[in-house]
């Protein structure tokens, strides 16, 4: 029968625990025989212990645990030692400036790095685990709160300080000092005014206006029906003229999308008076919605061919490109504003005039 | 102890506490600095893995600021990385594909500082919901608790603009998404955009904004927090689990130097280690490969770090809402995902340590943690919490989930809808009746002991397992739970017929209500009997309804009046 | 065969025998079953009219057996050389069964077999053509105009490094590590499934052949910083610091913070070792 004893502390197992007898006091502390200074009897530790029946065994008793933690700690910064000196040595060796060099300085650098790192901290670990004497030490916890005569002649010493002020005493003084710093408080706040420029109606229109051409992204060429034929097509396009111009973009990009014959189903719709979708504004079956969405801005691009639905891959709105992208699935709350397309006099498409709505996600004043 | 553990230190070091000493004083203070306990268990260690993350992210991050050029001023580009020789990009996209392939381990600086970022919010985490489940917060510990929440809330907002600075594809759309939801504000959205943005979507002024932000404004906020974090630590204590020698009285552990000072050295390294072996092996914000910020383009699987996924995955979760009135537009889309969930961590974060003080009116010391299991509400309140955020988190990467596990994109979304309400409900109900069980099973401990394994026949052939009582550290642990008082219930009166003035009303009957959740519990007899077993109780009798706890100001462990040693005979049964 | 004889009870005769059997199986069958690459070059009429036959037999079932499509599956008048090679070299066809898509599987077919089914489909009824290989030559491509193509075009579906991505109704982008540049090609010029069309008046073959660049070239560039984590973004660089790095430290935090085995407990052990040798000397003593 063992007199070992399994016990399942708070916190998981805890070591193997002598169950025979009261469990041995810990050893005293270095030198110093009280606990704090703060005033109260050293009574949590280091007064008198009654010394177990056996003789407790001294530090001194087991060298040979001390000298091999001793070695293994110096093995461990010995191996940080080297690997410090191979980072060094890695950094003034190793070029960069290239996808492959970059990976090879990376890789030497970070592993030398990572070595000298554990090397310390596995030495620093030993260190006090085998090294060190497992002492401890008791305090008293005093309650935070001040004694209440500490307490009363605080507050008489305020008390006192502040009737000396006559902030109190003289409200014509203390109100016009609240008076003048009010605007001071305010001055932070108000400069910040040239931060940027007021709104206006700056969100409600983009760079399309009639007779824009319409080019492809990336090759920055204009494109006609003949050329955007094949059913199920879709691409980016940009506006003439604000290829670069990353402020007319993030409103301006738009998404053209080709539709068979029939397919394409574009309701004529209405906010208030103003038209906001209808088929006059598509060619060939082809039709051109705003690639911002109107959830939160970001760019409307998945296109699935078979259902024909426009998806957000920031958050999964869905809209259908052949009903005028209304929303059916997601947050979105808008479908994407249609923009009106016709022809110019050599066959490319242009923008017939700006969208007729906002683009992009709900603001306050949007109507 | 031996003399070759003495040490007498050079005249050079003395010299110099000497010469300080001289001018500042200190020598007390500084030996009670020294000789500060502190008490020991891992999961102590959490926090410190926040403040070493910290301490790494301002060294790499001083580097990288070296070399980071913050400027949305576009060039073509002709720099190592020739797959994009010749596009235009903005300086800052331009100088981080210059850290990372043509400056001497810059690349690797850039990812120990990301991959540091992360360890930061998420050992952050894992602290806060240590601290919470402990009890840790209660007084006199509230404003170190606040502090702590406010740390957490300034590191989303560091970490979003901290890697949103390289100007890239990925990041750009969390600044788009950024842009559209400050648009979506009411009344003053359109202004806020614009003064944030210096104009239209996206501008130049973001960029050096952001970085002037990221590397002066909330690290200076940060360092101010965490130092005074620290220093209330240090100033009050640190708490102590439950055991025999820790009680709100007297605290056990090993003093700050050298004990505790080395481990936390050691500790520093290993944190830097695991930085360093992510930033060597695992590959982190590969910039290069999601190309230069255009309005116009995104990829799949476009997520936030981490820490933000809970804020995409309400974007995410929430249906099309929006209202048009007399001209004005608000779109509960948008609005709703960014103020609920944020509002119902955050604000419940803030204001759960008064929420529990007022539920329970306990305004004593704690400075020994609580077992979760000896506070079921607040443990339940937790898991629901951690579920809710889960589910909001796990719904940020609803795409990645769609395709990786080969489930339809919107039934993700949907399990997501119904699981931000169903599942929490279930882990509070769940959580709390685990939290009983396991103070049932304490209950058991303490009456009948520990199972030894033994197994002995009685004269009459009936087995029995022999128990031995537990001795008294083992006791300690489990009689430390500390169960708030029972106040008045509404309507109640007094021996005078008055009211008790905190129960009237709604809110008093609230408070009535928040209270007896609280102070449920599984009571304990401290008869000490602890022998092997049937002491007699009839079965169904351990569970009682409610139990009064005591509210003590310090906590005597009781000392067990049997202690039993296996060679002697068992007492006899009474 | 008196060598043979004398030593064929050993072990090692089996496997001797059954190798020789498999050699011999294998030869006989690769004599018997000389396929297309043996075969002599053909005309292209011989092609078209090979191409029918294979048609009828294997692809008409769903198709109808001019081609004119069932409910089973679209018509292919009109669907090109093109968009045949596309799902034929991919495996995606002959469709396995009708689901929400089809996936890339090991191909039934030669190389020549489906270059003739789909010299037979363009006979019927025109439509794209399947690019030469100077058309899908990468040489001298620009591969930051085609990051910037596939960026605006190809990446939300695919993913900013060809990682694949989900799409609706249990459909999903595949990743592009497996697809040849004439695959890419085609699949842009045709719009297979639920993947938009990209005709070479949107996209011209010079922009192609750019995107086809950026595609190889990425798909094949190293990870300087360490292992990828699967290209997808942050969702897997969430999960290693709570995995990797939270668990590690933990790990570690147990370590350094667990009780230490005491002086005594030490010092019992040493001795009850100790007594245990003395005891273990003693009786092997009495023993000899």
């Amino acid at each position: 029968m063992s007199d070992m004893e399994e016990v399942e502390g708070p916190e998981g197992p805890a070591a193997p625990h002598r169950v025979i007898g009261t469990p041995p006091p810990t050893p005293r502390l270095l030198g110093s025989g009280q606990g704090t200074e703060d005033g109260g009897a050293a009574d949590g530790h280091g007064a008198e212990v009654e010394p177990a029946e056996e003789r407790l065994p001294e530090v001194s008793d087991y060298p040979s645990h001390a000298s091999n933690a001793e070695k293994i700690v110096a093995w461990c910064f010995l191996i940080a030692f080297i690997a410090g000196c191979g980072f060094i040595a890695a950094y003034v060796g190793l070029e960069v400036g290239s996808v492959d060099a970059t990976l090879r300085s990376n890789l030497a650098l970070g592993f030398s790095l990572s070595v000298v790192m554990l090397g310390l901290g596995l030495g620093a670990l030993i260190w006090v685990r085998q090294l060190m004497p497992d002492a401890e030490l008791t305090e008293i916890r005093h309650a935070p709160r001040s004694p209440e005569k500490e307490r009363q002649a605080f507050a008489e010493y305020f008390a006192e300080g502040t009737g000396a002020s006559q902030f109190v005493k003289r409200p014509l003084v203390r109100r016009t000092l609240l008076l003048a710093t009010l605007p001071l408080a305010a001055i932070p706040i108000v400069v910040l005014r040239d931060l940027g420029p007021l709104p206006y109606t700056s969100l409600r229109h983009t760079v399309w206006a009639p007779g824009r051409r319409l080019l492809v992204y990336g090759t920055n060429q204009p494109i006609t029906s003949a050329e955007f034929s094949a059913p199920g097509g879709m691409i980016t396009i940009v506006p003439d003229g604000f290829t670069d111009d990353q402020d007319a973009l993030a409103k301006a990009a738009v998404l053209l999308i080709k539709f068979r014959p029939g397919e394409l189903q574009v309701p004529t719709r209405y906010d208030g008076s103003t038209l906001i979708g209808t088929m006059n504004w598509t060619v060939d079956n082809i039709v051109a919605y705003s690639k911002i969405c109107t959830h939160v801005g970001c760019p409307v691009a998945l296109y699935e061919q078979t259902t024909h639905h426009i998806l957000c891959p920031c958050h999964q709105s869905t809209f259908d490109a052949a009903t005028g992208a209304t929303v059916i699935f997601g947050p979105a709350p808008r479908p994407l504003p249609q923009l009106p397309l016709t022809v110019d006099a050599q066959g490319y498409l242009v923008s017939k005039s700006d969208f007729t709505q906002p683009v992009g996600p709900s603001f306050w004043e949007r109507g | 102890m031996t003399s070759s553990d003495d040490f007498k230190a050079p005249r050079w070091l003395a010299g110099t506490g000497g010469w300080l000493d001289d001018r500042f004083g200190g020598a007390r203070g500084i030996r009670q600095l020294l000789k500060k306990v502190f008490p020991d268990h891992w999961s102590f260690m959490l926090g410190e893995i926040a403040l070493y993350s910290f301490v790494i992210l301002l060294l790499t991050g001083t580097f990288l600021s070296f070399f980071f050029v913050p400027s949305a001023a576009e060039i073509v580009y002709h720099g190592s990385y020739t797959k994009l020789d010749g596009i235009r990009m903005s300086q800052a996209y331009a100088s981080t594909l210059n850290i990372s392939f043509d400056v001497r381990a810059g690349l690797l600086m850039r990812q120990i500082h990301h991959w540091s970022a992360d360890l930061f919010m998420a050992s952050i985490i894992v602290h806060l919901l240590r601290n919470f489940f402990t009890g840790a917060f209660r007084k006199p510990r509230e404003v170190t608790w606040l502090i702590g929440v406010v740390i957490f809330m300034l590191g989303l907002l560091e970490g979003l603009f901290g890697y949103s600075l390289p100007d890239d594809q990925l990041s750009g759309a969390g600044i788009r998404i950024l842009e559209g939801v400050l648009l979506g504000i009411p009344i003053v959205g359109t202004y806020a955009a614009f003064f944030l943005f210096g104009g239209q979507y996206p501008g130049t002024a973001i960029i050096p904004r952001m970085y002037i932000i990221h590397v002066l404004l909330i690290p200076g906020i940060l360092l101010a927090l965490i130092t005074a974090h620290l220093i209330f630590v240090f100033y009050q204590k640190h708490t102590a689990m439950p055991a025999i020698n820790q009680t709100d009285r007297i605290e056990t552990g090993q003093p700050f130097y050298p004990y505790f000072l080395a481990k936390t050295t050691a500790w520093f390294f290993f944190v830097f280690a695991a930085c360093a072996i992510l930033a060597t092996f695992a590959q982190i914000n590969p910039v290069w490969q999601y190309g230069p910020y255009t309005p116009i383009a995104i990829s799949s699987a476009s997520q936030p770090d981490f820490y933000m996924g809970f804020l995409e995955g309400a974007l995410r979760m929430m249906p099309a809402w929006e209202w048009n009135f007399l001209g004005h537009t608000i779109s509960f889309s948008v609005l709703i995902p960014f103020a609920v969930p944020a509002g119902i961590i955050f604000g419940g974060l803030l204001f759960w340590p008064f929420f529990e003080q007022w539920a329970t009116g306990d305004r004593s010391y704690h400075h020994v943690n609580d077992r979760p299991r000896n506070a079921p509400i607040r443990t339940a309140t937790g898991i629901a919490g951690v579920v809710f955020y889960g589910v909001l988190w796990a719904e940020g990467a609803n795409d990645v989930i769609a395709d990786k596990l080969q489930i339809p994109l919107y039934t993700v979304t949907w399990i997501a809808r119904v699981l931000i309400f169903v599942g929490p409900l279930v882990a509070f109900i769940v959580t709390r009746r685990i939290c009983l069980g396991l103070q049932r099973k304490d209950k058991e401990l303490l009456e009948h002991g520990l199972e030894t394994g033994i197994i002995r026949q009685l004269p009459d052939g009936e087995f029995v397992e022999i128990h031995r009582p537990m001795n008294e550290e083992e006791r300690a642990i489990l009689e430390a739970k500390k169960v708030p008082a029972l106040m008045p219930a509404p309507g109640s009166e007094d021996e005078h017929g008055v009211p008790a003035p905190k129960s009237r009303g709604a809110v008093g009957w609230a408070r009535g209500v928040a209270n007896r959740a609280f102070a449920e519990t599984v009571v304990v007899e401290a008869d000490g009997h602890g022998n092997g077993h049937g002491n007699g109780h009839a079965p169904g009798e351990e569970y009682a309804e409610l139990g009064p706890g005591e509210l003590s100001e310090s906590s005597v462990p009781h000392p067990d009046p049997l202690l039993w040693h296996p060679h002697e005979e068992p007492p006899e049964e009474s | 065969m008196g060598w043979i004889n004398a030593r064929r009870r050993r072990p090692v005769a089996g496997y001797a025998a059954l190798l020789l059997g498999l050699v011999i199986v294998g030869l006989l069958y690769g004599a018997l079953t000389r396929t297309g690459a043996q075969a002599a070059p053909t005309t292209a009429q011989e092609n078209i009219a090979n191409g029918r036959i294979l048609f009828q037999a294997t692809c008409s079932s769903c198709h109808g057996l001019d081609a004119q499509g069932t409910s089973q599956a679209p018509g292919l008048i009109g669907a090109g050389a093109a968009a045949v090679y596309f799902q034929m070299s991919t495996g995606r066809m002959p469709a396995k069964e009708v689901g929400a898509e089809n996936e890339r599987k090991p191909t039934l077919f030669t190389e020549q077999q489906i270059l003739d089914i789909a010299a037979y489909v363009q006979s019927i009824g025109g439509g794209p053509e399947i690019p030469t290989p100077a058309q899908v030559s990468t040489v001298g491509a620009d591969t930051a105009l085609g990051s910037q193509l596939f960026s605006a075009n190809c990446a939300q579906c695919h993913g900013y490094a060809g990682a694949g991505g989900a799409l609706t109704y249990g459909k999903d982008a595949p990743g592009l590590t497996q697809a040849t540049p004439t695959q890419i090609y085609t699949a842009m010029l045709t719009g297979p499934e639920a993947m938009p069309v990209f005709s070479d008046g949107a996209i011209s073959p010079q922009a192609k052949r750019d995107i086809i660049a950026y595609i190889t070239q990425t798909r094949t560039e190293p990870n300087p910083g360490g292992f990828s984590l699967g290209r997808t973004g942050p969702v897997t660089e969430g999960l290693v610091i709570f995995l990797g790095g939270i668990g590690f430290l933990v790990l570690a935090s147990m370590w350094l913070t667990a009780k230490r085995r005491e002086p005594w407990d030490v010092a019992q052990e040493e001795n009850a070792r100790a007594a245990r040798t003395e005891e273990t000397a003693r009786t092997s003593g009495t023993e000899h």
